[in-house]
């Protein structure tokens, strides 16, 4: 008897210990390595300093635009980052209901649009979007397109491509709520958009939090591309101090620790989300 | 003059719902063939029949969630397939109760209750709670106005459901299998709302298998077998005198417990 309960308590207990992330811990161990030598090391210290960047003052708004307000750096991948995702969110919802409308040409044109962003390399689209697009829609509207920052051409790219991967998760949201759901509503009189908005969208959008939490890291990591606009992003930032002081060692590994704590930090926040969701679920 | 005057007249006398010619089609399928029915305000109609003999398709074009493929469908007067009608508005006065529930669970007991009466009814929120929870004392479950739906027991939702259409004060009520998803000792509680709400003369038209109910409740039994009408009497005649093999085949199977 008490040789099983010592059993099943071994057993639990390498569980345990085949269940710890010895995964976190290495790349923890790589961040915290990454800590020490930025901090005791002046080369480190010196990439980190330069790359990280600083906050815009105000006094350049007049001659340099927005970019001047919002610095350099990590300022510029955050800002970027929220900006375009919040464009995105809202692009991808609109597309996303598009995409199951019942009206043929509606839903045609959201599957032409996710269909050809999803056929065309993110880096491919970041320089059409920014270079061709934005000037055509610029001079259709009437605005002088030199007046759009590249930062701005950037977020525009990023929140286009986005849009479409997002329309897809909400259209998967949105299908995850069962049909009695939309029935009860409709036979309660509300209209097909208030069942919509006040039933299905509210359902739909908590079943793919996790999902859209996942594709924000996903942006995190892509506004790296908007470099290639010149834009004063951390990647940029490290490709112009790697550049001039040839310190290519020192440069991209400040790089990759300063991605690589915020993506853990974001996902290790997403997958404690998701445990208390379906903890609430039961 | 619309030629549909005769139709008309008639509905003004106390038919409340008439059903003429009702076709429907799922693909190949034939659900439901040439069905007639008339209800006068305050009676109480039970639909019976085998799975699959079109019971829920009728029931679901009476609020025109299923769209017939012919025949006609007047609600107090109204002709649900006319394309000038505003299908919203006849809605929110037919309440549907579904096998399902279907309770909103995002939200709680009382929003589920207030959110069709503050969109629909455009009641204001202070009504629209007192209203709320008047019907849910009258289901008997007042103390889960703040729980959400994964927290109560399916006869306990159920109620919640009733309670939700009855806010609306719907001229009529629409039960398709209110108890076939239920765990036996809670069909009663949810049973007992119902002929409540019968006795106190609610148009109702109810597809179920309770044949209990139907005995008590009900002032006509629709006997339905492969989309079409078999037979249709009150209760007792229905019962202990069907005139049909086919009813007597499905009550003997259904009764012999």
């Amino acid at each position: 008897m008490t040789g099983d309960i010592q059993a099943i308590k071994d057993d639990e207990s390498r569980f345990q210990w085949r269940g710890f992330p010895w995964w976190l811990v290495a790349i923890i161990s790589f961040l915290v390595l990454m800590l020490i030598l930025i901090l005791t090391n002046e080369d480190y210290r010196r990439a980190f300093n330069f790359i990280r960047g600083g906050f815009g003052s105000p006094q350049g708004l007049g001659t340099g635009g927005l970019e001047s307000l919002i610095g350099t750096g990590i300022t510029v991948t955050i800002y970027t980052t929220l900006v375009a995702f919040g464009i995105a969110l809202f692009i991808g919802l609109f597309a996303g209901l598009g995409r199951i409308s019942k009206n043929v040409a509606i839903s045609n044109i959201a599957i032409t649009y996710i269909e050809f962003i999803r056929g065309v390399p993110t880096l491919v689209l970041i320089f059409t979007v920014a270079f061709v697009i934005v000037p055509a829609v610029a001079e259709l509207l009437g605005i002088p397109g030199q007046r759009i920052s590249n930062n701005s051409r950037g977020i525009i790219a990023l929140a286009v491509i986005y849009g479409a991967f997002l329309a897809e998760v909400f259209r998967a949201g949105i299908e995850s709520v069962p049909h009695g759901q939309m029935e009860a509503a409709r036979s309660l009189g509300l209209s097909g958009r208030q069942a919509m908005r006040h039933v299905i969208l509210p359902q739909g959008i908590r079943n793919v939090l996790p999902a859209l939490g996942n594709d924000f890291i996903a942006m995190l990591k892509d506004s790296s591309l908007v470099s290639v606009l010149a834009v004063r992003d951390l990647t940029q930032q490290a490709r112009l101090y790697a550049g001039s002081t040839f310190r290519f060692r020192e440069s991209y590994l400040v790089l990759t620790f300063l991605y690589l704590s915020m993506t853990i930090a974001l996902s290790l926040l997403l997958r404690w989300y998701e445990k208390r969701l379906k903890q609430d679920a039961k | 003059m619309p030629n549909d005057t005769p139709v008309q007249n008639h509905v003004l006398g106390d038919d409340i719902i008439v059903i003429q010619n009702l076709f429907k089609q799922f693909g190949s399928v034939l659900a439901v063939c040439d069905f007639s029915l008339k209800v006068r305000r305050g009676e109480v109609v039970v639909i019976v029949g085998p799975s699959g003999s079109g019971k829920s398709t009728v029931l679901r074009c009476i609020n025109h969630l299923e769209v017939p493929t012919d025949g006609a469908v007047y609600i107090d007067g109204v002709h649900l397939e006319d394309k000038k009608t505003d299908i919203n508005a006849v809605r929110a006065e037919v309440g549907m109760v579904f096998q399902q529930f279907n309770l909103f669970g995002h939200l709680t007991v009382l929003e589920n209750i207030t959110l069709a009466q503050r969109l629909v009814r455009k009641r204001h929120r202070d009504e629209a709670t007192s209203v709320a929870r008047t019907q849910l004392e009258r289901v008997g479950i007042p103390e889960k106005a703040d729980s959400f739906p994964r927290q109560l027991s399916g006869g306990q939702q159920q109620r919640v459901a009733i309670a939700r259409s009855l806010a609306m004060n719907p001229k009529i009520m629409l039960f398709d299998e209110p108890t076939s998803a239920l765990d036996p000792e809670m069909i009663k509680e949810v049973l007992d709302v119902m002929l409540d709400l019968a006795r106190g003369g609610m148009t109702m038209v109810v597809v179920t298998h309770e044949m209990g109910f139907a005995r008590s409740a009900a002032d006509r039994v629709v006997f339905m077998d492969q989309g079409c009408v078999v037979e249709s009497a009150p209760p007792k005649v229905l019962f202990n005198d069907p005139q049909h093999d086919r009813t007597k085949l499905f009550l003997s199977k259904i009764l012999s417990h």
